[in-house]
C-alpha cells in the first residue's frame, strides 16, 4: 500500500520532519530527525528510479483530483535521476554536518539550520517530482527562501549582503517564471506540463508564447547562474557556512538546470526548440561562462570563492551539452549534472574540514596542509583532478561526451575551448595544491591535526564516488542516455 | 454606470487592455526601483511593486465577460475563472515571505554595518579590506 | 500608550470581536469566502493591535517565543498529517473523501482540518514576524 504513495512521500517526508525540528529545538534530536528523513528520501528516490526504469513513468494525483484539474506528480527517468542526486548528496552532507555546524553556527540557531535544510530539500525534491508548472514555482520558492536564510547564517557579515543580493536576483528570476507561466496559461488554459505540451503547438507562433519563452529562459537563467546572470553566486557560496556552500553548489543550481530541461524539452518539445533561436545564444553564453569562470577563478585568494567561480564555469559545460540538442550532447550535459554535484560537494566538504581545523580557507593560510591533513587534502586533490577531467575520474567521462558531441556536430573549435577551459582548471587547482604541499611551515602549524573521522568518511565517500563512477561508468551513462533520449523523443 | 452614460461615454468605456497596460507599467516601475535605488528597503519595495504587477496580470486574465465573483450562488450562470485567484493567493503568500525575509536581512545588515545604503556598505567593506 | 485610557478601553472592546470574526472566517470557509489564510491574518491583526497598545512585554507574556514557534510547526504538521491520514484510510494524499464513510462528510472534515492547520500556521507566522521585527530579537 505504501508503495503506491512513494511519489508523494518523496516530498512529504522532509516536509513533516522540518516542523518537528522547530517544535523540539534540540540539536542532537534535530540532526537525527533530519538524517532519518534524508535517508528515507534517498531510499524512496532509489525505489522510484528502479520502478521508473522497469515500468516507465509514474503519476500520482494529489487529493484524488485528476491531472489537468488537480496537481499531478509525474516521475519519469529524469525526475527520478534528480531525486536520487539531490537526496544522495543531502544525506552525505548531513552526515558531515554536526561538527562543522557546531563550529560555524551558534547553538541557539542549530535547530533552525536543520529546519531550513529540510525545507530546502522539500523544495528541491518537489521541483523534481511535480508535473504542474505552477506547483513547480511554489517548490522553487520554498527552496529559494530557505537557501537565502541558510546563506545568511554565515559568520562573516558579508553573508548578509550576499543573501540579500541573492534574494533580489532569485525573486526576480522566480517572478519572471510565473509571468511566463501566466502567459502560457492565458494561451492554453492549463498548467499541467503534459497538457501544456499537447496544447502549445497550436499557439506556438504567437507573440505571447515567444515572450513567455524569453521570460522563462532569463528567469531560469538567473536561478542557474548562467553567465551574465551569475552575479549573486560567488558571494553566496563564499560567505555561506561550509555545509551550505556544499549543499547549494551540488544541488540548487542543478535542480534549476532540471527546470530548464523540463521547460525546453517536455513543455516546448525538441522540435520547437530547434526551430526557435534558443540553442545558439545558450551555447555562446555557455562558452563565455566556461572560459571567463575558469579564468577568473585563477585569480582568487579565497579557496571557496575559487570553487564558486569554477562552478560558474562548470554550469557552462552543462548548458553547452544541452545546447547541442543532440543525444550525445544532452547525455554529456546530464552526466555532468551528476558528476559536477559529486566533485563540487567533495571539494566544498574538504574545505569545510579545513575551515574546521584552521578557521580559514584563504589559500595562503593553507601552506603545509598537505602534511598536516593528508586525507582531507588528498580528497581535495582527487576532486580537483575530477574538475580538470583527468581520466579515471567522473570529470573525464562527461567532458569526453561533450567533446564527442562537439565533434559530431562538426564544431571542433568548441572542443578546443572545452580543452582550454580544462587547462585553466588545472592552473587554479594547482595553485591550491602547490601551496598545500610544497610550501610548508612545519613549526607554525604543528598543532593542526587531521580532520575527525565523522568528516573524513563523508568526504571520502564522495571522493570514492568520483573515482568509482569514473571507472565503472555503465550505470550513470545508461541513465543519462535514457533521460536524454526521452527528452529528445518529444513531449510525452 | 449611469454616471458614464450621463457624461457621454458608453458603459465600461475603459479600453479592454487597460489592465495589461497597468501591469506593464507597474512592472517597469518596480523593476526600475529594484535596479536603480541604493537603499535596501527601497529595493524591497520595488520588488513588491514588481510582484504586484504579476498579481494584476493574473487577475485580469481570470475575468470572464459578464462573469461575477466565483462564489456559488443561485441564478448566477457565468463566473470568472477562480483558478488564477487561487494561484495569486499562493503567490501573495510567497511574496509576503520574501518581503519578511528581506526586511529581516536588512535589520541584521543594519546591525552589522550601521547603514542600509548600498554605497556605504561597499565603502565599509573596502575599508575593512585594506 | 498607558495614559490613553480611551484607546485602551476601545482596544479591549474590539479584541474579542476581531478574534470571533477570525474564527467565523476560519470555519465558514467551506460555505462562503474565507479560509485559513485570511482567518490567520485577521487573528494576528487582533494580536498586533494588542501589542501596539499594551506594549511588547505584555505581548510576549501572552505569546512567548516557544508558543509561536510550536504553533508554527504544529499547523504544518496538522496539514501534512491530514494528508497522511487520508493515505492511511486508503485514499490518495489529501484525498479527503477517504476520511469518513460518506465522501461528502469526508470532504467537509478534511477541508476543515486542513484550513485549521493553515490558519494556525499563518497566525503564528504573522505574530512571530511582528514580534521579532518590533522587538528585534536576535533569534529570528
Amino acid at each position: 500500500m505504501i508503495f503506491s504513495h512513494i511519489p508523494v512521500l518523496q516530498v512529504i517526508v522532509p516536509l513533516v520532519a522540518a516542523p518537528l525540528c522547530v517544535i523540539f529545538p534540540f540539536r542532537k534530536f534535530c540532526w537525527t530527525v533530519a538524517l532519518a528523513a534524508t535517508l528515507t528520501s534517498l531510499w524512496i528516490a532509489l525505489t522510484l528510479l528502479i520502478t521508473v526504469y522497469a515500468h516507465g513513468p509514474i503519476t500520482y494525483e494529489l487529493g484524488g483530483w485528476a491531472a489537468p484539474w488537480g496537481i499531478g506528480y509525474r516521475i519519469d527517468i529524469l525526475s527520478a535521476y534528480m531525486t536520487v542526486l539531490v537526496s544522495l548528496i543531502s544525506s552525505v552532507i548531513l552526515v558531515f554536518s554536526p561538527r562543522s555546524i557546531g563550529a560555524e553556527i551558534s547553538n541557539a540557531r542549530a535547530h533552525l539550520f536543520y529546519t531550513l535544510y529540510l525545507l530546502n530539500l522539500t523544495g528541491l525534491l518537489g521541483i523534481a517530482v511535480t508535473g504542474d508548472a505552477f506547483n513547480l514555482f511554489v517548490f522553487l520558492e520554498i527552496s529559494s527562501l530557505s537557501s537565502y536564510a541558510l546563506i545568511a547564517m554565515g559568520q562573516d557579515r558579508r553573508a548578509l549582503t550576499a543573501a540579500f543580493q541573492y534574494l533580489i536576483m532569485g525573486t526576480i528570476g522566480a517572478t519572471f517564471y510565473i509571468i511566463a507561466v501566466g502567459l502560457m496559461y492565458a494561451m492554453t488554459g492549463t498548467l499541467n506540463i503534459a497538457d501544456l505540451a499537447q496544447r502549445l503547438p497550436e499557439v506556438m507562433e504567437t507573440r505571447t508564447i515567444l515572450v513567455a519563452l524569453a521570460f522563462l529562459i532569463v528567469g531560469i537563467g538567473l536561478k542557474i547562474a548562467l553567465f551574465p546572470f551569475h552575479g549573486w553566486l560567488p558571494n553566496a557560496y563564499t560567505y555561506a557556512p561550509s555545509v551550505v556552500s556544499a549543499f547549494l553548489a551540488a544541488t540548487a543550481t542543478k535542480v534549476a538546470v532540471y527546470i530548464l530541461l523540463r521547460i525546453l524539452f517536455s513543455v516546448f518539445g525538441p522540435d520547437a526548440v530547434a526551430a526557435m533561436p534558443i540553442a545558439q545564444p545558450l551555447m555562446i553564453l555557455a562558452l563565455f561562462a566556461m572560459t571567463i569562470g575558469s579564468a577568473v577563478a585563477i585569480f582568487q585568494d579565497d579557496a571557496k570563492r575559487l570553487l564558486a567561480y569554477s562552478s560558474i564555469a562548470q554550469i557552462g559545460y552543462i548548458i553547452l551539452g544541452i545546447s547541442f540538442l543532440s543525444v550525445t550532447g544532452l547525455t554529456g550535459g546530464i552526466l555532468h549534472l551528476f558528476n559536477h554535484a559529486l566533485m563540487k560537494s567533495a571539494l566544498f566538504l574538504s574545505l569545510g574540514a579545513v575551515f574546521y581545523r584552521i578557521g580559514s580557507v584563504q589559500i595562503s593560510d593553507m601552506a603545509g596542509l598537505g602534511r598536516r591533513m593528508p586525507w582531507t587534502m588528498a580528497a581535495f586533490v582527487v576532486g580537483g583532478m575530477s574538475l580538470v577531467g583527468t581520466p579515471l575520474t567522473v570529470g573525464f567521462i562527461s567532458k569526453w561526451y561533450l567533446i564527442r558531441a562537439a565533434l559530431e556536430s562538426g564544431w571542433w573549435p568548441i572542443a578546443v575551448l572545452v580543452l582550454a577551459s580544462s587547462l585553466l582548471a588545472m592552473i587554479y587547482i594547482w595553485r591550491v595544491v602547490e601551496i598545500a604541499y610544497f610550501r610548508g611551515h612545519p613549526e607554525a602549524g604543528a598543532d593542526i591535526k587531521e580532520a575527525p573521522l565523522s568528516m573524513l568518511v563523508p568526504i571520502w565517500f564522495l571522493t570514492g564516488a568520483n573515482i568509482y563512477f569514473g571507472i565503472n561508468t555503465g550505470d550513470t551513462i545508461t541513465a543519462a542516455r535514457a533521460a536524454a533520449t526521452m527528452l529528445l523523443g518529444g513531449p510525452q | 454606470m449611469e454616471f458614464w452614460t450621463e457624461i457621454g461615454l458608453p458603459a465600461f468605456a475603459l479600453p479592454g487592455l487597460l489592465n495589461y497596460w497597468v501591469a506593464i507599467i507597474l512592472m517597469m516601475i518596480g523593476f526600475y526601483t529594484v535596479m536603480a535605488h541604493e537603499n535596501l528597503i527601497k529595493k524591497v519595495i520595488g520588488l513588491n511593486i514588481f510582484q504586484a504587477a504579476v498579481f494584476v496580470l493574473y487577475i485580469s486574465m481570470a475575468k470572464v465577460d459578464g462573469g461575477t465573483a466565483p462564489i456559488l450562488g443561485d441564478d448566477i450562470e457565468v463566473y470568472s475563472n477562480p483558478l488564477p485567484h487561487v494561484l495569486i493567493l499562493t503567490a501573495i503568500v510567497v511574496g509576503i515571505a520574501t518581503t519578511a525575509l528581506g526586511l529581516a536581512l536588512i535589520v541584521r545588515i543594519r546591525d552589522a554595518y550601521g547603514t542600509i545604503e548600498e554605497e556605504e556598505i561597499r565603502a565599509a567593506e573596502q575599508e575593512a579590506g585594506t | 500608550m498607558n495614559s490613553h485610557s480611551v484607546v485602551r478601553v476601545v482596544t479591549k472592546l474590539l479584541m474579542p470581536f476581531i478574534f470571533i470574526y477570525a474564527l467565523y472566517v476560519q470555519f465558514h470557509g467551506d460555505f462562503g469566502p474565507g479560509g485559513g489564510f485570511q482567518a490567520g491574518v485577521i487573528f494576528a491583526s487582533g494580536f498586533v493591535l494588542y501589542t501596539l497598545v499594551f506594549g511588547l512585554e505584555n505581548a510576549r507574556r501572552v505569546a512567548p517565543a516557544w508558543l509561536t514557534r510550536t504553533a508554527l510547526g504544529l499547523g504544518v504538521l496538522i496539514f501534512a498529517g491530514t494528508g497522511i491520514a487520508s493515505m492511511i484510510y486508503g485514499g490518495l494524499y489529501l484525498d479527503y473523501s477517504a476520511l469518513a464513510h460518506d465522501p461528502h462528510h469526508g470532504q467537509h472534515l478534511g477541508i476543515l482540518i486542513v484550513e485549521l492547520g493553515v490558519g494556525i500556521t499563518v497566525a503564528a507566522a504573522m505574530i512571530s514576524l511582528f514580534l521579532v521585527f518590533a522587538g528585534q530579537d536576535k533569534d529570528d
